[in-house]
């Protein structure tokens, strides 16, 4: 299985792809479309501004590719900046809109809180998902960011796996079949962190396989 | 369920080897940074700061190389810096493999340079690390590793350092640092509740006590410490413990 990491200068490429060789997968950096033809499942990491990575994607000509794959079910993870690019949009950056998987916005965190929201926090489960299996309850996760999806924001029928709450509760992971997400930073986030990028391994891995049994009996 | 408050190790080094000072003068060899991030990352540390101590540029690659084998090692966030005062090295540091990047001196003699960190990497990977000593009522800030006494009030730079785009302040006690008597709660407390941003404290820390100080009278989001883990007087599991047993909110499993 190949996990293609999109690449367009995010500064936590390295660390993702880091953490995903000490779990052995096999992952390349996708600078380009075409590069997503060969990818079982797509990883976009992402830390900094939301207009800086919808712009860096619409540069590189990967919005349009992206949203495909995603609805065609090919395995994806967005990771921090990565997950709130599937919204349609987010108030850090008016202008731009996001892959629009989902059709909420992302907003700025309460300012009741010191932020950015930065540090270690646990997750308040909603749903069952695979992306938490054999995650202890009580695990921390790595958080740094100021905007975030706000609880009930993904829309009707999408799962909030989990929420966060700082100084409002805001969604933490989300796993809707193959399209999957997290506000914090798994890369980041020690033995807790390399077991959620495991579970999305194995996510990615049965997805796609009955993704091609599908295809089979299709043709 | 809150925001757990952070341990941090820091390596101070010479670019490539950890060295130990007290207030900043009187270095010596402390190990070599990768295998003692390795071990922090291990047992149990929530961040890693890495920093250029000496900060000359003819050997900032041997810097860059140290932040590649440091991250090599951490499934945990790293910041890094020593002498940084272009966006250009701010980028190298990034670059290299650190989360945040650290800036001090440079901030001071150009503040814009906050500004233009924050809008090219985002406000979580801008800290603001300042040397604070205290000066009549208040504390003045220093600068060149507190060499050079500025004319800036502390807090009030703090705040200004904030406003600018710095997502954090590295904030250390010049009085207290290498002392071990105790964090500076009372200049910790006093940037704390001044900026909108989690304050790092440093300088001074030997007990668990002091910790327990710093986050409850301090108000700090984190505490940093050096020579007292480099030397395993303290560890990371017993000191969470001890907080944790507190009511401090900590990240007690690795």
């Amino acid at each position: 299985m190949k996990i293609a990491l999109v690449e367009y200068g995010a500064g936590n490429l390295p660390s993702v792809e880091r953490a995903l060789a000490r779990l052995g997968a096999d992952t390349f950096r996708a600078p380009a479309p075409e590069a997503l033809a060969d990818a079982d499942a797509i990883i976009l990491p992402g830390v900094g501004h939301f207009g800086a990575l919808m712009r860096q994607l619409g540069e590189r000509g990967m919005i349009v590719p992206l949203r495909e794959r995603i609805s065609r079910r090919v395995p994806f993870l967005g990771i921090c900046l990565g997950l709130q690019a599937l919204f349609s949009a987010s108030d850090e950056a008016p202008e731009d809109t996001g892959l629009g998987i989902f059709p909420g916005r992302v907003a700025a965190l309460p300012p009741t809180a010191k932020l950015p929201h930065m540090g270690w926090n646990q997750l308040e489960r909603r749903e069952p998902a695979r992306l938490l299996e054999g995650v202890p309850q009580d695990a921390y996760f790595y958080f740094a960011h100021s905007f975030a999806a706000l609880q009930n924001s993904t829309g009707p029928g999408h799962a909030e796996a989990a929420l966060c709450d700082h100084g409002g509760r805001f969604v933490a992971v989300v796993e809707n079949g193959s399209i999957c997400g997290v506000q914090f930073h798994p890369e980041k986030s020690g033995q807790a962190g390399a077991r959620l990028l495991e579970n999305f391994l194995r996510l990615a891995q049965s997805e796609s396989q009955s993704n091609r049994a599908e295809g089979r009996a299709a043709q | 369920m809150s925001l757990a408050r952070r341990i941090i190790p820091c390596l101070d080094t010479d670019g490539s080897r950890v060295v130990k000072g007290v207030q900043f003068i009187h270095l010596r060899d402390a190990g070599d940074p990768a295998e003692l991030a390795a071990r922090y990352n291990r047992e149990g540390a929530d961040e890693l700061v890495v920093l250029d101590i000496a900060a000359s540029r003819d050997h900032r690659p041997t810097f860059l190389e140290t932040i590649r084998r440091v991250a090599a090692e951490l499934a945990i966030p790293l910041s890094a810096g020593g002498g940084i005062g272009t966006l250009e090295e701010g980028q190298a540091i990034l670059r290299a493999g650190a989360d945040k990047v650290t800036v001090n001196t440079a901030a001071i003699r150009r503040p814009a340079l906050l500004t233009e960190l924050a809008a090219e990497f985002g406000a979580q990977a801008v800290v603001l690390a300042i040397d604070a000593r205290r000066d009549g009522a208040g504390w003045r800030a220093y600068v060149r590793g507190g060499h050079e006494a500025t004319d800036l009030d502390a807090v009030k730079w703090a705040q200004e350092g904030v406003e600018r785009g710095a997502g954090e302040i590295l904030l250390t006690s010049m009085d207290r640092d290498g002392t071990r008597k105790g964090f500076d709660c009372e200049l910790t407390a006093a940037v704390s509740e001044t900026v909108s941003v989690p304050v790092i404290a440093s300088g001074g820390a030997d007990t668990p006590q002091d910790f327990l100080d710093v986050f409850e009278k301090g108000k700090a989001d984190a505490a940093l410490a050096a020579s007292i883990f480099h030397d395993n007087l303290q560890g990371f599991g017993a000191l969470k413990r001890f907080l944790a047993e507190r009511g401090v909110p900590m990240r007690v499993s690795a």
